[in-house]
């Protein structure tokens, strides 16, 4: 698990950018300038608007809610409503720098397929997602017998548009599955900041709260 | 309707079709159209609204596209009805198409009765009304029409190129033919091909208006009558397609008409029969028989992939222009589904595109009526693509 390496600190600081959440931040850190990117799952255009500012993307977003559709159009984004888990597949080849995933993932119904398509219509793919090897989530289980709600995860279990959790480790096995190889890989602790110590895998699927990959097809 | 009250509708008509109440303008032989068909036709004309300032820049315009029966009265009152624009809640000042900021341009199609060059205008080589010897017209040759129109005004770029519709395929049309000189494009409630069922409900209007014995063979204006009856059930066939059963169901349900029990007799017993019927009496005022068939016919034969080797992405490859592309939930004439695949096609050609289904029970009209939610969209797309226009933008 040599690619878990934890990432050197932003050359300028992304958290100096007022509001914006450190997850967003992080993955904006891993996108060039001037990038083609697609946000899956873009719901209210956030990401989309931070990269189209700070970055200067050429930025495209897919919502599956009309709110977030209608909000993100008014911020000036281009964003189309659709299914993630259908609509992926009408994308031609290559035709973005970058797709991301932004804390998407646990909804996806087919995120192996997801992946797969990301990595098919972008060179790059950006996957954050939370992690629920998180010790807190283990503790929840474990002591109280009870699905868990945190801060990144407020659904209860009957009412939650996530229907796939993964731990880093499992994430890190599904990548090895397809021919993806992790370029940049950062967890994020309880308060988005990365968790910067050289470590093994088992103490970030431990300590991470979220995690952030950034993904690159072979070949 | 009396005798003396349709002859004043029949002036009124005949009047529009050749000297309109709106602005026009008149190409002369040296000006030709020349039609899809191989036809030409010279000298012909183009009548149309404007409503706002031009910039200085001539970068503030914004072409609104009219669907089958509407024309160039968009925000302003209609000459022959008295009633207001067909687009009042969308056109005017500090609307979404906010008139105090962008310069509004909506031309009546070719084909139309309102003024452009159509099947009861006169046709300059007999001094008759063209009737059925007019040629075929496309969706195409509408907006090579509106092209001239927009040269003729000195506008090179279009800030946006709006429609439902049928108007929507014009929209789809501006960008396909002249991507250069359409900024942002907004097909709404559309489609890239009419559809079979589509076709097939056209057929049914136009075999009624030529089942009418008032028709004439199409030369009903020098029989000095109108095939209004057979034009008041197009409408009213036309008018149920426009609806969903939800709309229909929540206005009139079954309700009876002025009467507690059945009539049991084919008079309008329902109310919902009595408003079509209305429907169908008022159109026949402002509208032309023969338009309905020639305009109708332009929509079947739209196919914009066709048009361009069966491969809609093709028509739209290389594009600059922002998309923003609107159905509702509960239209069966333009479904979604043929929103998305203007959608697809416009990713495949990594278009900038913005998509979304707005939810109403209004079916196909909802395009027409007061839904808040489709005027913020509306609102939230043309503000940002006048921010990257370099226009002002909304207080």
């Amino acid at each position: 698990m040599s690619v878990l390496e934890a990432s050197a600190a932003p050359a300028k600081p992304l958290s100096a950018i007022n509001g914006a959440r450190v997850d967003l931040l992080t993955v904006a850190d891993m996108i060039g300038p001037g990038a083609r990117v697609l946000d899956v799952g873009c719901g209210d255009g956030e990401l989309l608007r931070l990269l189209a500012e700070t970055r200067g993307a050429d930025a495209r977003g897919i919502e599956i809610s009309r709110e977030g559709v209608s909000a993100s159009m008014a911020k000036g984004l281009a964003v189309i409503q659709g299914d993630a888990d259908a609509d992926l597949a009408h994308y031609p080849d290559d035709a973005f720098d970058f797709v991301v995933l932004s804390q998407t993932l646990q909804a996806m119904r087919r995120p192996r397929w997801v992946i797969e398509q990301m990595l098919r219509i972008g060179r790059r793919g950006i996957v954050s997602f939370p992690n629920f090897g998180h010790w807190r989530i283990r503790a929840h289980l474990l002591f109280r017998g009870r699905m868990p709600v945190t801060d990144n995860l407020p659904d209860s279990w009957y009412d939650t548009p996530n229907i796939h959790f993964c731990t880093i480790r499992d994430f890190v096995d599904l990548v090895h599955e397809i021919d993806v190889e992790i370029e940049k890989a950062v967890a994020l602790d309880r308060y988005g900041r990365p968790v910067r110590v050289n470590v093994p895998w088992w103490f970030w699927n431990l300590f991470g709260e979220q995690a952030v990959f950034l993904l690159r097809r072979r070949g | 309707m009396t005798k003396h009250a349709k002859a004043r509708v029949f002036d009124l008509a005949r009047r529009e079709t050749d000297e309109p109440s709106s602005l026009v303008v008149r190409f002369g032989v040296e000006q030709p159209l020349r039609l899809m068909s191989g036809a030409v036709l010279a000298p012909w004309q183009c009548a149309y609204q404007t409503y706002g300032t031009l910039n200085a820049a001539r970068s503030n315009a914004i072409l609104i596209c009219h669907a089958l029966t509407g024309d160039q009265h968009v925000a302003n009152v209609h000459p022959a009805t008295g009633k207001p624009g067909w687009w009042q809640t969308m056109v005017g000042p500090g609307k979404a198409f906010d008139t105090d900021r962008y310069f509004v341009i909506c031309a009546n199609v070719l084909g139309g009765c309102m003024g452009t060059t159509g099947p009861s205008s006169t046709n300059p080589a007999t001094g008759k009304p063209w009737a059925l010897d007019l040629p075929v017209v496309t969706i195409r040759d509408m907006v090579n029409a509106q092209a001239k129109l927009i040269d003729h005004l000195g506008i090179d770029t279009l800030f946006a190129v709006a429609g439902g519709s049928m108007g929507g395929m014009q929209v789809l049309e501006w960008a396909a033919s002249y991507p250069d000189r359409v900024f942002s494009a907004l097909p709404i409630a559309s489609a890239a091909r009419h559809s079979a069922q589509n076709i097939a409900f056209g057929e049914v209007g136009r075999q009624a208006v030529m089942a009418d014995p008032e028709w004439h063979g199409g030369r009903y204006i020098e029989a000095g009558t109108r095939p209004e009856k057979g034009l008041a059930v197009a409408r009213m066939g036309g008018h149920i397609t426009y609806l969903s059963e939800a709309a229909l169901h929540n206005k009139f349900g079954r309700r009876l008409q002025n009467r507690t029990t059945p009539g049991f007799s084919f008079d309008a017993d329902f109310q919902v029969e009595s408003y079509l019927r209305h429907q169908g009496l008022s159109f026949v005022e402002r509208f032309d028989a023969n338009s309905y068939l020639y305009v109708t016919r332009a929509m079947d034969y739209f196919d914009l992939a066709a048009d361009h080797g069966g491969i809609l992405a093709q028509a739209f490859r290389g594009t600059r222009t922002r998309f923003c592309v609107v159905s509702f939930n509960s239209d069966w004439l333009f479904p979604t589904s043929e929103s998305r695949q203007i959608v697809k096609a416009l990713n495949a050609a990594a278009a900038s595109v913005s998509f979304v289904e707005i939810e109403t029970d209004k079916g196909h009209d909802a395009f027409l009526l007061d839904v808040p939610e489709f005027e913020a969209t509306l609102r939230g797309f043309l503000d940002a693509a006048a921010k990257a226009r370099g226009l002002p933008v909304a207080a």
